[in-house]
């Protein structure tokens, strides 16, 4: 048994997002004009030991996000966990 | 005086900054592998530009965990001066010695050509060779140069006199027409609170001397000469 940890990291709201933006224009330009905002973001998976508990995983994770796959002055981050 | 430039994987303007340091401005420098932690007794630590870690996950976001620069951090800690440029700069922000990040350019264009920066603070131990307002041709290179920090952050740097050089047009004009990648206020380069840390995206390392184009970085490898060492 594996932990499957699933990472999302995006941008602050106040964080301008260049990418986003010049996505968003170009889906209007491809006509879906209803979209009215495109943020872009990072997915990340981690896999941990299975012996480890639930706790001790999330634990971990939330480190992990913090010192290195976040930069809080610009991101924020939230995860999923599942063990299979 | 002697120098120690970082080198980490996929540094590309460590040689730049050696050059100019050694053969335009006749000082000491030692290269030091991102994996070594003696820094060799340094006055000056340059952290140079290029793409570290091949700019994975975030610009200068796993350089900072280099061995090197836990002894960077302490050596900034007991007031030894440190400049970042370009991709220097990026990884002292990141790595906390410096306020703020360095995101996409607005533009998402990889952008490398000549700006002028106005040098806003001379009470650094990097800018006390200009004068007040003394515009700088320096070429830029970048695709993440694009400065920004909380409005809090921001207010905090702009009162503390931290906000060192600022992107202006050739007169000294801070515009947004000559803001080249989307920086918050145009900033350009920051110190820190105890001014001894300094970071800007720029490159001095690549103007100095005028068959480059420019000689204007000189201006602040002559600061740092003229500095006080320690003394911060």
């Amino acid at each position: 048994m594996v932990w499957h940890v699933s990472v999302y990291v995006t941008l602050k709201p106040s964080v301008q997002d260049p990418q986003g933006a010049t996505v968003q224009r170009a889906l209007n330009q491809m006509g879906y004009q209803s979209v009215q905002g495109v943020r872009m973001g990072k997915f990340t998976e981690l896999e941990f030991d299975g012996k480890l508990s639930e706790a001790e995983v999330k634990k971990q994770a939330d480190e992990i996000c913090d010192k290195l796959l976040a930069n809080p002055n610009i991101e924020s981050y939230r995860f999923t966990m599942e063990k299979k | 005086m002697r120098f120690a430039v970082t080198v980490f994987p996929g540094s590309n303007c460590d040689h730049d900054c050696e050059y100019v340091i050694r053969d335009v401005m006749g000082q000491q420098v030692e290269m030091v592998w991102h994996k070594e932690t003696d820094l060799r007794n340094p006055d000056c630590v340059v952290v140079p530009g290029g793409f570290s870690y091949g700019d994975y996950l975030r610009t200068g976001a796993i350089a900072r965990f280099s061995p090197v620069m836990k002894s960077v951090a302490d050596f900034a800690a007991k007031g030894g001066l440190v400049i970042g440029i370009c991709n220097g700069f990026q990884i002292l922000c990141e790595a906390g010695l410096l306020p703020g990040v360095l995101i996409r350019n607005k533009s998402l264009q990889f952008i490398c050509k000549n700006i002028y920066i106005k040098v806003e603070q001379t009470d650094t131990p990097f800018t006390n060779a200009c004068k007040p307002g003394q515009v700088l041709k320096i070429p830029i290179a970048h695709g993440e140069g694009n400065y920004f920090i909380d409005p809090e952050g921001l207010k905090k740097i702009t009162g503390n006199g931290q906000v060192v050089v600022r992107y202006c047009d050739e007169k000294g004009n801070v515009t947004p027409q000559a803001n080249p990648n989307g920086s918050l206020d145009g900033i350009a380069g920051v110190c820190n609170l105890r001014r001894n840390v300094f970071g800007l995206m720029p490159h001095p390392d690549r103007s100095g001397e005028d068959v480059l184009g420019s000689h204007d970085g000189q201006y602040i490898w002559k600061s740092i000469l003229g500095a006080k060492v320690g003394a911060a």
